[in-house]
């Protein structure tokens, strides 16, 4: 057959957004097919359609030349697709067996057979080298083996067409080799590939073709050998895109920010930070990579008192804020950009003005003795939204739930940097924008370290970290392994550091 | 001696429709569903059985009872299809829509015991008879705190309880309602209706409760009147955080519940406890309650998607 | 958006008439005979003498004891909407409304004061025993993470038998179920009120409520207070990221929804029963919940809200006596009512859709 999987002119419309317009997608059986497209260009949507979450409105599917219709998961597994989420579908609290078997369980006698699963899963695991513990809790492994039992529950079904969304986004260097190697291998095998991904440099490395969405369309279909990384930029974005940031070279000047052999215990009772000591100066931009759950979120809670840490000290400008509340600390000049925007950075119920003063709310102009005052609430918010360009429904009285994602870590970042904090901690600043919304808040941040600021820079994204950062320092296991200066590392050696390897 | 005598019949009597009720909750939760209407749902119940038996006493005879039984747990399992519907269907706050069934169904119930008993809001029923359980009650000591002037009904609790462990952790079934209640998504993605299982596990919950109220109604109250509706839905949520959603654990829970209100009951029986003030026999029940909640459930984590309407679309 | 969401309240309404009206038809009783009788016992349609002026017909009885109900429901709906917008669900108010009015009624029975000291004393007294009662509840779930609505549910059973203690051994009053009664000095009924109604029990409690609820309403929109008790009650983390101190707060808030509960017992049993009457906790405590579900957990809601369910309560006596309809065909009614209103969510978001798909036409965000 021609094509394995054929989806021709489909249409998905949601509220009053067309995710997928007139798309069409034709899938070569054994080959590693890659759609490319930024963060909410229709891939995961179009990926949902064909994998039965989503209805389309219009259009068809074909799968081994027969044209079906995809309801739900179900018949989709029936067909022989797999699906594994960029956003893991895994009960926390159950074990990888138990996640795997899902839906598929079956009975000896009465009870469930988990031996046959064990031994299923432990044949499959050796065939694809996907190594999983069957007997340990989800909540327990790395995220790389958590991807791992995903991939695990699409081939314990069978499937023959195996959708990843976005797999790398969580994964070191050497991991996401490992992983190009597992899909070589299961083409190998006879399995089909679809790899959702916005990152150039992997489907450089494994895909065979490729093809490119933009605003809910399908642009064109290339042959992944015969084109430049340039090219696909353009096609992805519609103009020509540099990825590197234009920045002059940092002028850094006294320490700022220091922090010395701090310890913090994170949720689970598991010591998190280990010992860490680290310093960075005004003017400058220091990165901070590693894998996540490394101790990044614990050490970032410790510095803006979200978290006690259990021993060790932090300084901002030579005061010593370690047992200082959080207002103490925000007062004393720190700043946070957080990485859960919905959990920490924002009140979604709250109108958009009353998000803008919320590190500022108790202080004049913005209050006095108690009392809010309005009309100084309300200018400063128009001053922001206008400085920094956030979109929204109904300016500030807007309700921040219903604003898009950039727009509303636009919000976060007019907030934190009109305070014009010394030190700034930022934390996956632009995790799920859109390009523009990525170039603009990069380009934010260089303007604040060139106005003498020091920034703190945590991101799993190592082409950011290694696009924006002066000096980089990279976290494994709760520890600075290293600290390099970011002209004179590459993705290798961070890479390796990032594994444990140490600088080398 | 006697006072175990007395005490322990009595604790059983009174823990076994607790425990029904909280198992109940417990099918619910754990498939997402929040559900505080207990209380409506026991009071359905036992309406229902109390309807059976003031109807149809002449056609069943002997039977009656446990045919009021059935319609007991039918009548609970109907009625929570609305709190389903509202929660599931509507995506309705589950917490209000439990109250709305709340304050429904006592007054419902209360209204139509009036206009099928001739005005009056009472229906007096002569409920289960005591039973003895042939070789068992003959154990020394154990067999007559255990087995002697028992009800048949509550080693058939038990069998429910063992059915609903063993179906919970060993079946498939069990094992998707659980998947419901930590995380939906997860579900789908595999093809299963995530609303199927939550309208399954609150209608569960009715069955159970309502059983939990007809038993009520059997063996403890002895007729339907507002002295159904004291709270006994409410106690049985507390045992169901105070077990942690396990079954077990809730049984234990319960029966640490109608130890304590049996004790606080028949303390007036008892000289040497009747003289401290009845303050402390009254409110011991509930007192030990928020004690025993304080030490075991700091931060009790219940099923992590329960309360929250499952939304297709979130990713 | 606001429009909508009284536009659902309201449809909720019609339909928990309309199905109580098809629950009275289906048990043999006439419908509008029945609420004819409820809006004759509210106070709503009357029988008008020959001399009446209009004074007469507008301050009548019946609608005195409407507004009566309305000003104990406006204070527990007022309790539990100020616990909901903060984050928690308050289902203690009756157990705080009760130990509040034992609070105050102690304060009126024992102490014999001039009536400008003693009441505000007796209320004052109110209000700090609702508050206190609320205290543990808030305590728990702030520190250890222990849900509210359990323990709440222990504090109103504790709270139900301590009063009966109490109120037997300390209060003891002519009959084995009351307290004594207050000391005239200590009442919130006024001489002018009493015959403006021509003898209804309506008292000042009735302004002290809707006072509180514009106190209510300012706090919430238009301190900062009030601005870190909906941060919190919307979330946890991004309050604590800004600095506002979630245990405090929380605890603070379950003790203002206490102390108004509080007051409500003080408007309760210091303004209409002047005495406690031990045994049972008060219904009015529960049905704030409805009233503030109806009203949308906003301080001008509760009021409307309160205001339809004083009508239904004071009401519901008269019909029963009028037309021998039982009268819990009101708690029938209103249960239905808030089931509507909490499935109307669904309406709401509907017709946000549609009115949204036309807004887009003209150009939207993003």
């Amino acid at each position: 057959m021609k094509y394995i999987i054929e989806m021709l002119n489909i249409r998905k419309e949601f509220a009053s957004i067309v995710a997928n317009d007139d798309i069409t997608l034709q899938v070569r059986p054994g080959e590693i097919h890659a759609l490319l497209g930024e963060n909410g260009a229709g891939k995961s949507t179009l990926m949902s359609v064909l994998f039965g979450l989503y209805k389309p409105d219009r259009g068809t599917i074909k799968v081994k030349g027969k044209e079906v219709k995809i309801s739900n998961p179900n018949v989709a597994n029936d067909l022989g697709i797999g699906m594994v989420h960029q956003h893991f579908k895994l009960v926390h609290n159950f074990t990888v067996t138990e996640n795997i078997i899902l839906g598929n369980e079956k009975l000896k006698g009465l009870k469930i057979d988990i031996d046959y699963a064990r031994q299923r899963i432990k044949e499959l695991s050796n065939r694809y080298k996907l190594a999983v513990d069957p007997d340990v809790r989800i909540e327990d492994i790395s995220v790389g083996m958590q991807q791992r039992v995903e991939i695990l529950k699409m081939l314990y079904r069978d499937s023959e067409i195996l959708i990843f969304d976005e797999p790398t986004a969580v994964l070191t260097p050497q991991e996401i080799e490992e992983l190009m190697g597992v899909m070589r291998n299961m083409t190998k095998e006879g399995k089909t590939i679809i790899l959702i991904t916005h990152k150039l440099k992997e489907i450089k490395a494994v895909a065979d073709r490729c093809t490119v969405i933009r605003k809910g369309k399908s642009i064109a279909t290339i042959d992944v050998k015969e084109t430049s990384e340039e090219k696909m930029a353009e096609l992805m974005v519609g103009r020509k895109v540099s990825f590197k940031v234009e920045k002059a070279p940092a002028k850094p000047g006294e320490i700022m920010f220091k922090i010395e052999n701090l310890n913090v215990i994170g949720s689970r009772g598991v010591q998190a930070v280990k010992d860490v000591t680290l310093s960075a100066k005004a003017g400058e931009i220091l990165g901070v990579a590693g894998v996540d759950g490394n101790g990044q979120s614990e050490l970032i809670e410790a510095i803006t008192g979200l978290r006690k840490a259990q021993s060790g000290r932090i300084f901002i400008n030579n005061l010593d804020i370690s047992s200082r509340e959080i207002r103490q600390r925000n007062e004393a000049g720190l700043g946070h950009i957080p990485e859960d925007r919905h959990k920490y950075g924002l009140v979604l119920e709250f109108t958009l003005e009353d998000n803008m003063i919320l590190q500022n709310y108790y202080r004049p102009p913005f209050s006095k003795r108690g009392v809010l005052k309005r009309n100084e609430i309300r200018s400063y918010a128009k001053r922001l939204i206008e400085q920094f360009d956030v979109r929204s429904a109904q300016g500030p009285t807007t309700i921040v739930r219903s604003m898009s994602g950039g727009n509303q870590q636009k919000a976060i970042i007019a907030r934190e940097i009109d305070r014009s904090p010394q030190v700034l901690i930022v934390a996956q600043p632009t995790r799920g924008l859109d390009v523009g919304a990525i170039e603009y808040i990069h380009k934010r941040l260089i303007e604040e370290r060139d106005k003498g600021k020091t920034i703190l820079l945590f991101s799993l994204d190592l082409d950011e970290i290694m696009n924006l950062s002066d000096r980089i320092a990279v976290m494994y296991e709760g520890r600075i392994v290293g600290v390099v200066d970011a002209d004179k590392t590459n993705e290798q050696e961070l890479g390796l550091m990032m594994a444990g390897g140490g600088k080398g | 001696m006697n006072a175990l005598q007395i005490i322990i019949p009595l604790a059983i009597t009174y823990t076994v429709p607790l425990f029904l009720i909280a198992l109940g909750g417990l099918f619910s939760e754990r498939s997402g569903v929040i559900n505080i209407a207990l209380e409506g749902l026991l009071g359905v119940g036992a309406f229902a059985s109390a309807f059976v038996i003031f109807q149809y006493e002449n056609i069943f005879g002997p039977a009656t009872v446990y045919v009021s039984l059935i319609a007991a747990a039918v009548a609970g399992g109907l009625c929570s299809l609305l709190h389903a519907f509202a929660s599931i269907s509507m995506k309705a706050d589950q917490v209000v829509s439990g109250t709305a069934i709340n304050i429904l169904i006592p007054a419902l119930t209360i209204f139509l015991a009036r206009s099928i008993n001739k005005g009056s809001g009472i229906i007096p029923v002569v409920g289960l008879e005591l039973w003895d359980v042939p070789l068992l009650s003959k154990i020394p000591i154990i067999g007559s705190l255990f087995f002697h002037n028992t009800y048949i009904t509550t080693f058939i609790s038990i069998l429910i309880v063992l059915i609903s462990w063993y179906v919970l952790y060993h079946r498939p079934f069990g094992l998707r309602l659980r998947a419901c209640g930590e995380n939906p998504q997860a579900v789908d993605s595999v093809g299963i209706s995530v609303v199927k299982m939550r309208y399954i596990g609150v209608f569960i919950s009715g069955v159970l409760s309502g059983l939990g109220g007809g038993l009520l109604l059997n063996t403890l109250v002895k007729e339907f009147s507002t002295l159904i509706f004291t709270g006994m839905g409410f106690l049985a949520l507390a045992a169901l955080i105070f077990g942690k959603w396990k079954p077990w654990n809730v049984l234990g829970a319960s029966a640490f519940f109608g130890l304590a209100k049996t004790v606080s009951d028949i303390a007036p029986l008892f000289p040497s406890l009747n003289r401290l003030p009845s303050i402390f026999l009254t409110t011991f029940p509930y007192v030990i309650t928020l004690v025993a909640l304080v030490l075991f459930s700091k931060n009790a984590v219940g099923p992590r998607a329960a309360g929250e309407p499952y939304d297709v679309g979130k990713r | 958006m606001g429009k909508n969401k009284f536009l659902v309240s309201l449809l909720a309404v019609i339909l928990g008439i309309i199905t109580g009206a098809l629950v009275m038809l289906l048990t043999g009783y006439d419908p509008i005979k029945a609420y004819e009788g409820l809006l004759k016992g509210a106070g709503f349609i009357l029988q008008v003498p020959k001399n009446a002026t209009l004074g007469d017909i507008i301050f009548n009885k019946r609608l005195g004891d409407t507004l009566l109900n309305t000003t104990t429901l406006i204070l527990t709906g007022l309790a539990i909407a100020f616990a909901f917008k903060t984050g928690l669900f308050n289902i203690g108010v009756p157990g705080q409304m009760l130990m509040g009015g034992f609070f105050g009624v102690f304060v009126g029975v024992k102490l014999s004061l001039h009536f400008y000291i003693h009441t505000p004393l007796a209320v004052m007294a109110a209000i700090l025993g609702g508050a206190l009662w609320a205290l543990l509840p808030g305590i728990l779930k702030a520190k250890y993470g222990i849900n509210e609505v359990v323990t709440a549910i222990m504090m109103n059973y504790i709270s139900l038998w301590s009063v009966y203690y109490f109120v037997q051994n300390f209060l003891k009053g002519n009959f084995e179920t009351e307290s004594a009664i207050i000391n005239p000095s200590a009442s919130l009924r006024v001489e002018a009120l009493t015959k403006l109604f021509h003898g209804s029990n309506i008292n000042l409690g009735l302004f002290l409520a809707i006072a509180v609820a514009i106190l209510v309403w300012w706090i919430l929109d238009k301190t900062t207070f009030g601005y870190e008790l909906k941060a919190v009650g919307y979330n946890i983390h991004a309050s604590k990221y800004a600095g506002i101190k979630v245990n405090r707060n929380m605890i603070l808030s379950m003790m203002i929804s206490g102390a108004i509960a509080g007051l409500a017992g003080a408007v309760y049993y210091l303004g209409y029963t002047n005495n406690i009457k031990i045994g049972s906790l008060p219904q009015a405590g529960y049905d704030g919940i409805a009233v503030s579900l109806l009203g949308l957990n906003n301080p001008f809601g509760v009021l409307l809200s309160a205001l339809f369910f004083g009508l239904m309560n004071a009401g519901g006596l008269y019909m029963n006596a009028a037309t021998k309809v039982p009268n819990e065909l009101v708690p029938i009614i209103v249960a239905i009512i808030i089931y509507f209103a909490a499935t109307s969510l669904m309406f709401e978001t509907w017709l946000h859709r549609i009115g949204s798909i036309f807004r887009k036409k003209e150009g939207g965000s993003k």
